[in-house]
């Protein structure tokens, strides 16, 4: 990708970061939202130098800037594949809600790792241990949240590491843009939402196709759990409920003391 | 005569998921040759165990990056079906067209983005860029229509919001079905240049007799649910799915194994057209039997070439569907779910074989146990023994360390394994 030509910015020509892609335990799905991204894959490509993306790429450097790592980490040998990535990134991104949180993975935490084996492999022996996100083995230098990552969000977050701007995030909730994109709020059409408490930034992915939201984006600021706890009891939601939306994907793991079954 | 020979590929590259191969020749003789699939497993049937229902098909679509619409499905199937829930014709045809529009996105990912460098010479995609940028653009064009199709009908292309089980949360806009209709039809001749293209790639001349299990097709072809059906005339019905997999557990991969007949078989794209030719649309058909594609075809890399064919019949179906759906007056978009005490299988051909999954659920509608079988599982057995005899065929002609590498990457990249998705 080397002779594409480098994309200008209000008429400055932009230094091409080097960037390499990685998974740990994951679908690769947030991966893949690069390659699904047609309309604006060949703008992206502009941007950055890719110069490591097994999924989509043979060979590959090991001489790169930026790392997004996607994944959570599930067994010893990937502590030590993030820390080398991590010796060699001068930015390590934790790339979706897997890397942010632990993602849907975690959720194999609520039980102890010898029943986990026993009950998918019997007595076959395989190496496992208990979720963890990135931050708990390395130090993460920026967040992209979501599962999956909402494209625009990565290229908006990619424009401004490429032109050396700040990167900020809605220190709001998902539920000012569902109201903002005059959505029918979802409770009252009978769903349950942590629309209410998930940091804003996907512009009400799931709401805006009346799905209630299941907070993979972790907490926005200041949000108040107990009062969601009251809304959705308000609305007839079970204690289950409320704790199958908050513990899907790891990110409200810290606010569930009370809320366990 | 080649005497030695030594591949060792860490990682093997445009796969999704974790996977080496080694290949070890001394002195003409085969010493090695070995499909190692080493992905970290994520225990999804572990995790689910005390689950309500409504989480299951929310948490499985998780399971894969590129057929989250199929595992979805699948789940959304297995839990109707446990609680005795018949979607309606609807609800049926909506998932057909979101199910059609996931194929015909990762056959054209696979056939451009991950197989086609191999045929052309190069690492990547990214250098076809300069130098095939009609080639590139036209593959963009096909994902492209396939992905916004499935964020109108699915809510998204990932990881889909809309479809939960009684069928979707809502309906798709009709005047956007209507200017689907007209890029599906525009996109016919896309896909009949990429067959062009595809013609002047040389397919490896390589057979080796394979048992292929697809779903069984009655009137149409095969997607969602039904009978299973083997080419060595092995026929079960869904729920006795079990008997068509007998997974089992190996050493050398996180991901378990599957056996019928014989040591292995094979699904996908391939085993489908194999077991359902004469229910392909005429056009699909045609395009089979212009590269010599014919029930039973044993060679692997011509799995490529069933994608081809089923690219083309997804998008005629597809038409048909929204001709249908365009047709009808919308009816309600979601049927009541009454949950109940049972055991429920989904059985549905996602792009690369056959998918199912099965939940049992307590009379709360919790989940007691749960079983995911992949397509990629039940090819890896089958991917080994295709090594095996690729490496003492090419080696015993002499060929190059270089030259078998590459086609042993191709070999494994023809079944377009997702690999992460077969250990879960």
């Amino acid at each position: 990708m080397s002779d594409s030509p480098a994309k200008a910015y209000l008429g400055v020509p932009v230094r091409r970061p080097r960037v390499a892609f990685f998974e740990l335990s994951s679908c690769e799905g947030c991966q893949l939202q690069i390659l699904n991204n047609e309309a604006s894959l060949l703008d992206f490509l502009s941007l950055v130098e890719v110069v490591r993306f097994r999924e989509g790429m043979s060979g590959g450097s090991d001489e790169y800037e930026i790392a997004f790592v996607e994944g959570s980490v599930t067994r010893d040998d990937e502590v030590g594949r993030l820390q080398k990535i991590r010796e060699t990134a001068k930015v390590l991104v934790a790339f979706g809600s897997c890397a942010c949180f632990g993602g849907v993975n975690q959720l194999k935490n609520r039980f102890c790792l010898d029943w986990v084996k026993k009950e998918v492999y019997g007595d076959h022996p395989v190496e496992t241990a208990e979720v963890r996100p990135l931050d708990a083995i390395v130090q993460v230098d920026l967040r992209i949240y979501g599962c999956p990552v909402k494209k625009e969000e990565v290229e908006k977050i990619v424009t401004h590491i490429a032109i050396g701007s700040d990167i900020t995030y809605p220190r709001y909730p998902v539920c000012m843009e569902c109201k903002a994109n005059g959505n029918v709020c979802l409770y009252d059409l009978g769903e349950p939402c942590l629309g209410p408490v998930t940091r804003a930034g996907c512009d009400s992915w799931c709401p805006n196709n009346r799905a209630g939201c299941w907070g993979c984006r972790g907490p926005s600021d200041d949000m108040n759990i107990l009062q969601l706890v009251d809304i959705m009891k308000r609305h007839g939601f079970s204690e289950e409920t409320i704790l199958d939306r908050l513990e899907c994907f790891g990110g409200f793991s810290g606010h569930l003391e009370g809320l366990k079954k | 005569m080649k005497i030695d020979c030594n591949i060792d590929v860490h990682h093997l590259t445009r796969v999704e998921g974790h996977g080496n191969i080694r290949i070890s020749i001394q002195g003409g003789v085969l010493r090695q040759a070995e499909w190692e699939v080493v992905e970290t497993p994520r225990f999804f049937e572990a995790l689910l165990v005390g689950k309500k229902w409504d989480n299951a098909p929310w948490i499985c679509g998780r399971i894969c990056g590129i057929c989250s619409i199929g595992h979805t499905l699948a789940s959304i199937r297995a839990v109707e079906n446990a609680f005795g829930i018949v979607p309606s014709e609807q609800t049926r045809k909506l998932r057909l067209l979101l199910k059609h529009m996931e194929t015909l996105q990762s056959h054209i990912l696979h056939l451009y983005f991950l197989a086609a460098p191999d045929f052309l010479d190069v690492g990547s995609v990214f250098p076809l860029i300069n130098s095939h940028p009609d080639v590139v653009a036209r593959a963009a064009r096909i994902k492209l229509l396939a992905n916004d199709v499935c964020d109108c009908i699915g809510g998204r292309r990932l990881h889909p919001t809309r479809t939960v089980t009684g069928g979707f949360t809502m309906l798709p806009d009709k005047k956007e079905l209507e200017g689907f209709r007209s890029r599906l039809i525009a996109v016919e001749r896309d896909l009949i240049d990429t067959a062009g293209l595809f013609r002047t790639f040389t397919i490896p001349d390589f057979i080796r007799e394979t048992e292929f299990v697809s779903l069984r097709g009655v009137d149409e072809y095969p997607f969602i649910g039904g009978e299973l059906v083997s080419s060595d005339g092995v026929v079960r019905k869904e729920h006795e799915y079990r008997q068509m997999t007998n997974e089992y557990t190996v050493s050398q991969s996180t991901s378990k194994w599957a056996r019928l007949s014989r040591e292995s078989f094979a699904v996908g794209a391939l085993a489908r057209v194999n077991n359902n030719f004469s229910l392909l649309q005429p056009s699909a058909r045609g395009v089979a039997e212009a590269f010599g594609l014919a029930p039973v075809m044993h060679n692997p890399y011509m799995n490529n070439i069933a994608q081809l064919v089923e690219s083309v019949h997804v998008v005629m179906d597809s038409i048909n569907l929204i001709n249908d759906l365009l047709g009808t007056a919308w009816d309600a978009p979601r049927q009541p779910v009454v949950q109940r005490e049972g055991i429920g299988v989904g059985a549905v051909e996602v792009p690369r074989g056959i998918l199912y999954h099965c939940y049992q659920f307590d009379k709360t509608g919790h989940i007691v146990r749960a079983d995911c079988v992949i397509p990629t599982s039940q090819n890896h057995a089958n991917i080994q023994h295709d090594l095996t005899a690729l490496a003492v065929q090419f080696a015993a002609e002499g060929m190059q360390d270089r030259d078998l590498e590459l086609l042993a990457g191709m070999l494994v990249r023809s079944y377009d394994p997702c690999i992460s998705c077969s250990v879960h």
